[in-house]
């Protein structure tokens, strides 16, 4: 057995101490020493699908892009079109480079009047900061990198709209909640609250595949919200939860990982993200590559499921007879399904669902059926 | 983190506990609480000869696949069918029910004792 992680110099999360005291376990991520577990990955993976559990994503990179030129310059800088996204709501989006291919893939909330608050993958937050930087000489707008301020808690499962509300002392804020409640609020809309005089911003958004929430707040007052969340959502079986978690959860719910299923070697189509791109703008970096297109060969990203309890994982191959087809970037024995999943980028001809490939499980042939993606989708 | 005195270990974080010429062997606490939940064991099967060193069979967990070395030479005289169908037993009793192969050894092995390994692992 061998497995090392390097721990040290890494950056911390304002909730650490939280996460030493609950005995988590760490890993290195992105430059940052964050909980992989608390308990056990099952456990808290079940907890999410059934109850709720409590994340410390404060890892993630958050910009403020401000001034009178914020949606007009979105829409040059990304591939959505962001000028029109009403306020306190959020939109999912990419960045792209001039061959089209992904820097990043973000939330982009309309969190005030001319006023966006970017969301990026902790990993990209200095590619995404230089981008944004590089685009913005034609606009009057002010780029703030607010990481180092901000603390992400999210709270993800069926019990999470109960735990919120019941957590004591978190109240919505008049001003910035334009009548919302937390039961009103819409699956990727926002509100103000506040917590301990202070305040907190809230989305109803997510990276697991179920209900949830998003809370950005104030360094200093995350560690007293997140032990009222804790406390509040004990009898409601949350559990604190890792990012081992967080990653089976959304590979069951189909989303994307950065540096797995989405890198500058992908175009969105490909990825099957060509939703999120708005063509129809005059001008976007990235728009000609992509309505040029990818070649007609271009591997498509599919849903991989196998039979037994070796699941595929990224980097293994996947063939059909005995030609490479494909790559798997993304694979775990679904903790929910009870049957191993994976996402795999594969030559066109084989994307229909219903086609049955092999992945090279290290050495052994594995036999494979595409299937349509999420894996899982939560009951309505 | 438990690392019983009475067994012998090896910087590929397996434990051997040697009773005559039989080895059992298994993964240590430190090395299934890494893994995280495991899901998964393949082991070498009875009657194989094992060269110390070599892969033999992999752990895997839902997160990644640890690889099982042969910690010392020896034939497979019985591996654990328990944990192949329980493969949680490796996370809650890794010296225990967790075991995975008992080996017949012509010579008894020199690997790390606990002492040294409690050093290699807080390194």
């Amino acid at each position: 057995m061998s497995d090392t992680t390097p721990l040290a110099p890494m950056q911390r999360s304002p909730l650490h101490d939280e996460h030493l005291a609950l005995g988590a376990s760490f890993t290195g991520f992105a430059g940052w020493q964050m909980p992989v577990r608390y308990s056990s990955d099952l456990a808290e993976h079940a907890a999410v699908r059934t109850a709720a559990g409590l994340f410390d994503l404060s890892h993630m990179a958050e910009i403020s892009v401000t001034g009178a030129d914020a949606g007009a310059f979105l829409d040059v800088a990304l591939a959505g079109r962001l000028s029109t996204l009403p306020l306190l709501k959020a939109k999912y989006s990419l960045l792209l480079d001039e061959s089209g291919g992904i820097i990043d893939d973000l939330i982009v909330y309309a969190s005030a009047d001319a006023e966006y608050l970017v969301v990026a993958n902790a990993s990209n937050r200095h590619a995404v900061e230089e981008a944004l930087l590089d685009r913005q000489a034609d606009f009057e707008v002010q780029l703030a990198d607010l990481t180092e301020q901000l603390s992400l808690i999210a709270v993800q499962g069926p019990a999470a709209r109960a735990i919120l509300e019941q957590t004591e002392g978190l109240e919505i804020s008049d001003e910035l909640s334009r009548g919302r409640t937390l039961d009103s609020l819409g699956y990727y809309a926002a509100m103000g609250m506040t917590w301990a005089g202070g305040a907190v911003f809230i989305a109803r958004t997510g990276y697991t595949g179920e209900d949830g929430f998003e809370l950005y707040l104030d360094n200093a007052d995350a560690p007293s919200l997140w032990r009222a969340i804790l406390a509040a959502g004990e009898p409601n079986g949350l559990v604190p939860c890792g990012l081992a978690a967080r990653d089976t959860l959304r590979l069951e719910a189909g989303m994307p990982l950065y540096g797995h299923e989405l890198s500058r070697d992908i175009l969105p189509v490909q990825a099957g993200l060509g939703r999120v791109v708005a063509v129809d703008k005059p001008r976007f970096v990235g728009k000609s590559a992509v309505e040029a297109g990818p070649a007609a060969d271009a591997r498509v990203l599919v849903g991989l499921r196998t039979e037994g309890r070796r699941a595929p994982r990224a980097d293994y191959p996947v063939l059909a007879g005995d030609t490479e087809v494909g790559v798997v970037t993304s694979g775990a024995l679904s903790p929910t399904l009870g049957y191993p999943i994976a996402m795999a980028f594969v030559h066109p001809d084989h994307q229909t669902p219903g086609t049955v490939l092999d992945v090279d499980v290290r050495g052994t042939r594995v036999p494979a059926t595409v299937v349509a993606l999420p894996f899982y989708r939560k009951e309505a | 983190m438990s690392v019983p005195d009475e067994l012998q270990y090896t910087a590929e974080h397996e434990w051997v506990r040697l009773d005559g010429d039989i080895a059992t062997v298994g993964i240590t606490q430190y090395a299934a609480d890494a893994l995280g939940d495991v899901v998964y064991v393949e082991l070498p099967a009875v009657g194989a000869a094992l060269t110390s060193g070599a892969i033999v069979g992999e752990v895997e967990s839902t997160k990644s696949v640890g690889e099982l070395y042969a910690p010392l030479d020896g034939e497979v005289v019985e591996a654990n069918q328990g944990v192949v169908d329980a493969p949680e037993s490796i996370n809650s009793d890794p010296y225990g029910e967790g075991w995975l192969v008992k080996l017949r050894v012509s010579e008894p092995p020199t690997l790390l004792t606990a002492d040294e390994y409690r050093t290699l692992i807080s390194a």
